[in-house]
Order: C-alpha cells, then sequence, then structure tokens
C-alpha cells in the first residue's frame, strides 16, 4: 500500500499535511503513478471530453434522438401509416404537437419512426465503410507496394466522382430502395477509412515497438489489429462520428430525392419532400423532419469535434 | 514545371478515360437483364428492342462495343434520351449552363464569405465575436441543404414574397439556391481559414513583421493571408465535387433546369442513356477542375515542384 493509498484510505489521518514528514514532491508523484494506474491516455482523452459541456449537451441529444426512435410504438399511441382523412393539415395544438400532414398521419410520430431508418442508414452505412476500409487501409499500409497501390488507385478511383453524384448513380442503377443507399453510401465513404488508416500506419510502421514485434516474429495480422489499430482508433473515431453525420444526411437527401425509401414508410427526408407542396399553407410538415435532421446532424458534429479536441495530444497541455 | 503539369493533364485524361469504361462497364454488366430493353424503356415492343439492339451494336463482343462507345464519345454522341427522344449531348448541353452558373457563384461567394468569417475570427481569437462565430459556422456546417432551401424559400418567398420561388428566368431567381449551396461551403472554408490563420498568426515570421513596424493589416493580409491561401485553394477545388453533388438537390428545390434535375429525371424515367450522359459529364467536370487546381497550386506554393 502506497502512502497515498494510506492517507485515502485512512481519512482521519492526515498525515501527509504534516510538515515535518512531507515528501518530496517527486516521491509522492511516483508513489501516485504506481498506484493509481488512471492516467492512461484514454482516461485523460475522457476527462478533456468530459470538460467540453457543449459536446456533453449533444451526446444526451443523440442518445435521447436515437432511444425516442427505438422507443416510437411506446411514446405514441398514433399510427404512422394510416391515414386519417378527417384530421387532415391540421396546425400543431395539444392533440397533435406538430401537427399533421395532407393525409391526417401525426407529424411527431413520422419523425419518432422516421428516425429508426435515418439511423440504420448512417450507422449500418458507415460500419460497412469502416470494416471494409481500415483493413484496407491496414494492408496498404503495411504491406506497401503492389498491394498499396492497387488499393489506393481504386480509392482514387472512387473519388473521382462527386460524392452525391456517384451515390446518385448507383441507386438509379441498382434500383431505388434503402438498402442500395447504405450501400452506396458506405462504397463512397470507403476511400476516407482507407486513406486515413494508410497514412497513420505508415507512420506507425517505423516505430521501434513495430520493429520490435516483426522481430519477436508476430504475424502481420497480430501487428496490425494488436499493435497498430489501437493507435489509431483515437482519429477513427473522429472521423466515423463525422462519417455518421455525413450519412443521415446523404441518405436523407436521396429519400428526399425520391430514391430512397418508397412511401409511405416515414422518413426524415422523405416526409420533407412530401412536405414541399404544402409549404403555404402547412409549413410544419416540411419543417419539422429537417429541424430533427439538422439538431442530429449538429450534435454528431459538435461531438465529433469534441473527440478531435480530446484526442489531439496538442490540446492536453491545456 | 512543363513536365508537372504535363504529367498531370495525361493523368487527367487517363481517368477520363478510365471513369467513361467503368461507366460503360456498370451499365453493361452491374444491371441484371437485357440493356436493349431498358434503353427501349419500359413499354417498348419487341421489334423496338431488336432495334435498338442493332442500332448500338449490342449484338457485337463486349470489347468491340466498348471501342464504338469510345469513339462516339469521343464525336459527343451519347446516344438518344428515352425521354427526350433527343441525342443526350444536346439536352445536356442546355442544362449545362445552369449547373455551371449555380455551381461557380456559390464556390465565389461561399469562399469569399468564409475567408471573411475565417480571417476576422483567428485575429480576435478569443474574443466575443470568435465565440458566437464558432457556433454559427458549426451551425452552417450542419444545416442540410435540402432543408436550408426550404426555410429559405418559407422566409422570402412565401412569407416576405421578395423573391420567386421556382424557375430561373431572372437573376433573382438564383438568389436562394446560391444561398442555399454558398453557406455549407462558406462554414467549410472559414474552419479552414481560421485554423491556418491562427497558426501562421503565430509563425516567427510573422513576428518579425510585427517588429519591422509593419500595420497589423499588412501583417495580416499580406504576410499571413498569403501563407493561409495555400491549403484553402486545394479545398476549395475538392469542393466543386461537393457542390456539383449539392447542386442536384438545389436544382430540384428550386426548379432550375440544370444537370442535377436532369439526372434525377433520368433515373427516375430509367432513361439509362440520360444517366450515363449526365454521370459522364460531371465525373469529367469535377476531373478537370482538380486538374486546374493541381496547376493553380504550383503558382501558389512556389515549394511544390514534383519534377
Amino acid at each position: 500500500m502506497s502512502i497515498r493509498e494510506f492517507a485515502m484510505t485512512n481519512p482521519d489521518n492526515n498525515m501527509l499535511d504534516k510538515a515535518e514528514i512531507a515528501l518530496p514532491t517527486d516521491v509522492v508523484s511516483l508513489a501516485e503513478d504506481v498506484s493509481f494506474k488512471r492516467d492512461t491516455p484514454y482516461t485523460r482523452t475522457l476527462q478533456e471530453f468530459m470538460r467540453h459541456r457543449v459536446a456533453l449537451v449533444a451526446l444526451v441529444v443523440i442518445l435521447l434522438i436515437i432511444l425516442s426512435a427505438i422507443l416510437a410504438p411506446r411514446l405514441t399511441s398514433y399510427d404512422p401509416i394510416g391515414r386519417n382523412s378527417k384530421d387532415r393539415l391540421h396546425g400543431p395544438s395539444a392533440e397533435y404537437p406538430l401537427g399533421t400532414d395532407a393525409l391526417g398521419r401525426d407529424v411527431l410520430t413520422r419523425i419518432l419512426y422516421g428516425g429508426q431508418i435515418s439511423l440504420q442508414v448512417g450507422f449500418l452505412s458507415i460500419t460497412i465503410a469502416a470494416c471494409i476500409g481500415i483493413p484496407l487501409g491496414l494492408m496498404a499500409g503495411f504491406f506497401g507496394g503492389k498491394v498499396d497501390n492497387l488499393i489506393m488507385r481504386i480509392m482514387d478511383l472512387i473519388l473521382a466522382f462527386p460524392g452525391l453524384i456517384l451515390i446518385i448513380w448507383l441507386v438509379g442503377l441498382l434500383g431505388s430502395n434503402i438498402f442500395n443507399v447504405m450501400l452506396a453510401i458506405a462504397l463512397f465513404s470507403l476511400p476516407t477509412y482507407a486513406r486515413l488508416t494508410r497514412g497513420q500506419t505508415l507512420s506507425l510502421f517505423q516505430r521501434d515497438y513495430v520493429l520490435a514485434a516483426r522481430c519477436i516474429g508476430a504475424l502481420p495480422v497480430r501487428i496490425m489489429f494488436v499493435h497498430i489499430l489501437p493507435n489509431i482508433l483515437g482519429s477513427l473515431i473522429v472521423i466515423t462520428t463525422l462519417g455518421v453525420s455525413d450519412a443521415i444526411i446523404t441518405g436523407a437527401s436521396l429519400s428526399f430525392l425520391g430514391l430512397g425509401v418508397r412511401p409511405p414508410t416515414p422518413e426524415w427526408g422523405a416526409m420533407l419532400s412530401d412536405g414541399r407542396a404544402y409549404l403555404r399553407n402547412a409549413w410544419w410538415i416540411a419543417f419539422f423532419p429537417g429541424m430533427t435532421i439538422t439538431l442530429l446532424v449538429l450534435a454528431l458534429n459538435t461531438v465529433g469535434d469534441a473527440f478531435r479536441d480530446a484526442f489531439d495530444p496538442n490540446t492536453l497541455s491545456k | 514545371m512543363g513536365r508537372y503539369i504535363l504529367r498531370r493533364t495525361l493523368i487527367a485524361l487517363v481517368l477520363v478515360l478510365v471513369i467513361s469504361v467503368l461507366v460503360f462497364v456498370m451499365l453493361r454488366v452491374a444491371i441484371p437483364g437485357d440493356p436493349a430493353a431498358l434503353l427501349a424503356g419500359d413499354r417498348a415492343s419487341p421489334e423496338l428492342i431488336e432495334q435498338i439492339r442493332k442500332n448500338m451494336g449490342l449484338d457485337r463482343p463486349l470489347i468491340e462495343q466498348l471501342v464504338i462507345y469510345l469513339t462516339n464519345a469521343v464525336r459527343g454522341d451519347l446516344g438518344r434520351s428515352v425521354q427526350f427522344g433527343e441525342p443526350v449531348f444536346g439536352v445536356i448541353v442546355k442544362a449545362f449552363p445552369f449547373t455551371i452558373t449555380l455551381t461557380f457563384l456559390s464556390v465565389m461567394v461561399g469562399t469569399l464569405i468564409g475567408l471573411g468569417i475565417g480571417i476576422l475570427t483567428a485575429v480576435k481569437r478569443g474574443s466575443w465575436i470568435d465565440s458566437v462565430s464558432i457556433v454559427v459556422v458549426v451551425f452552417f456546417y450542419s444545416i442540410p441543404s435540402f432543408w436550408l432551401g426550404l426555410v429559405l424559400i418559407l422566409v422570402f418567398a412565401v412569407g416576405l414574397r421578395v423573391l420567386p420561388v421556382q424557375g430561373s428566368a431572372t437573376w433573382q431567381h438564383f438568389v436562394l439556391p446560391v444561398t442555399t449551396l454558398s453557406i455549407g461551403q462558406s462554414a467549410l472554408i472559414a474552419r479552414l481559414t481560421r485554423t491556418n490563420m491562427v497558426e501562421m498568426l503565430g509563425a516567427a515570421f510573422i513576428q518579425t513583421a510585427r517588429s519591422k513596424g509593419l500595420s497589423e493589416r499588412n501583417v495580416v493580409f499580406r504576410h499571413a493571408l498569403k501563407n493561409t491561401l495555400i491549403p484553402i485553394v486545394t479545398v476549395v477545388g475538392l469542393s466543386v465535387g461537393g457542390l456539383l453533388g449539392g447542386a442536384v438537390i438545389t436544382e430540384n428545390i428550386f426548379g432550375l433546369p440544370g444537370v442535377g434535375r436532369l439526372a434525377i429525371e433520368a433515373i427516375v424515367g430509367r432513361d439509362y442513356p440520360m444517366i450515363q450522359g449526365t454521370v459522364l459529364l460531371v465525373a469529367v467536370t469535377f476531373v478537370f477542375v482538380n486538374l486546374i487546381t493541381d496547376i493553380i497550386y504550383v503558382y501558389v506554393d512556389p515549394r511544390i515542384r514534383y519534377d
């Protein structure tokens, strides 16, 4: 038991405060380092993040939106799909907090259910992209030469198309449904992950500990996933957070253009598109789904920025 | 220098060729079913499909088809649109100016506003102007263009009735679409400018400039800004791709008869030659914008000579 720990476990014992046995400060800090293993890069990052008040609020907003999408059937008693011709185009009221649309469906209910699709598109497409892109980047950075060339030229080719155009084109060719939308977004997001991972792998590859691992005969797979990947996780988390927000916007854009979900499925972009015809007399139909997307994306970007600050060693010294 | 530009141009040309082949292959391989039937549309008679198969040379070997397709593309023959019954190339050429105007104006307006905000916040770092701007910029960055467009219509066209909603007849028709597209662009540039400018203002050569008694204005605009612009040139070039994509949405919201609207109509109407033509044109435009960016880059940053 270290001196500090002893002092902590015995609150009455204020030994450390007594001048006659005060230890040199470096001994105290040494004891602290040994007994409190909390000061790892990850806990430091977490502390840095927790200091970011706005980001914490944003995180709560994201969690609330995710929860309310999952719990939609319990949160509302209205039907998101069925028509209700007697309550068409109702303005926001106590009965319908965000109004009703042209078919008399509650807008709030449709926003809650619509979140299920938008969030799925955002998270699934980026998960696919990260799961393929990160190993590709690791391989390109680790093996170099022909493997690197082949992988990176394919990535360059994907980037040669302007993003949304490529996605629209693919969805147009493969058929417009939500599965193809996710695939197309994943494909276009691939290069981001492959490029970042490759760059960081290349710089870590020169480090002594990687060399040491190679010398003792560690398999490439082990070096890539055990020695390199954990050290680049920080940057990957940042781009993944920002990637999800981009994917949610892209998914909603495609539904807005009529290339995503089919009516009457509730989806934020599609709801916005439906509301366009009623802008003059029922602005709420298009306004609130758009506001929800903006809120979610704003929260994701804020969290992403806070992660960036937290993982950046330069800001730690503050 | 000459060699560098030549190399870049050659790479761009190869890229255009690869993209063309890819677009061709996607249409023949990725889609299930008979391309002739697809090209003819849903309600075509068997005779028409047979006719199209002959006309398009679909009965010949794939490699020969590719060569015919490429030579035709070079001559500006991209086939006939199913919806319009006219050559695809002609229809696109009529729509192209709207998209280019929209994209170009948005790049200009967005970049200028972004530079302004970026420089101001970097110079006034830590002040209330900086704090407010950071919030505004994150908001601008996050707001989806389709919602922004609708809110702008609600406020300026439906509410205040000062600007037209749909169409392309006058310059007023371009105000809302350009605003919609340039807001995201300005946020992107503002963030980048601020980061780079803050870094530059802390550099040793800026201290030198200050200590030799230059006015703050001179220090900021002649010394710091010039060096800040280097990475911004690249990002502006790359952002054109994003804006071309954004133009698809903006054109659809505001009813501008540009290439983006054409592409969506083609997809909805399963007009494959038109889909192929619009994708090809936009991708080629993007490649050339990047080529121009690469060339400008050499002039802006004398440290870079790749040959």
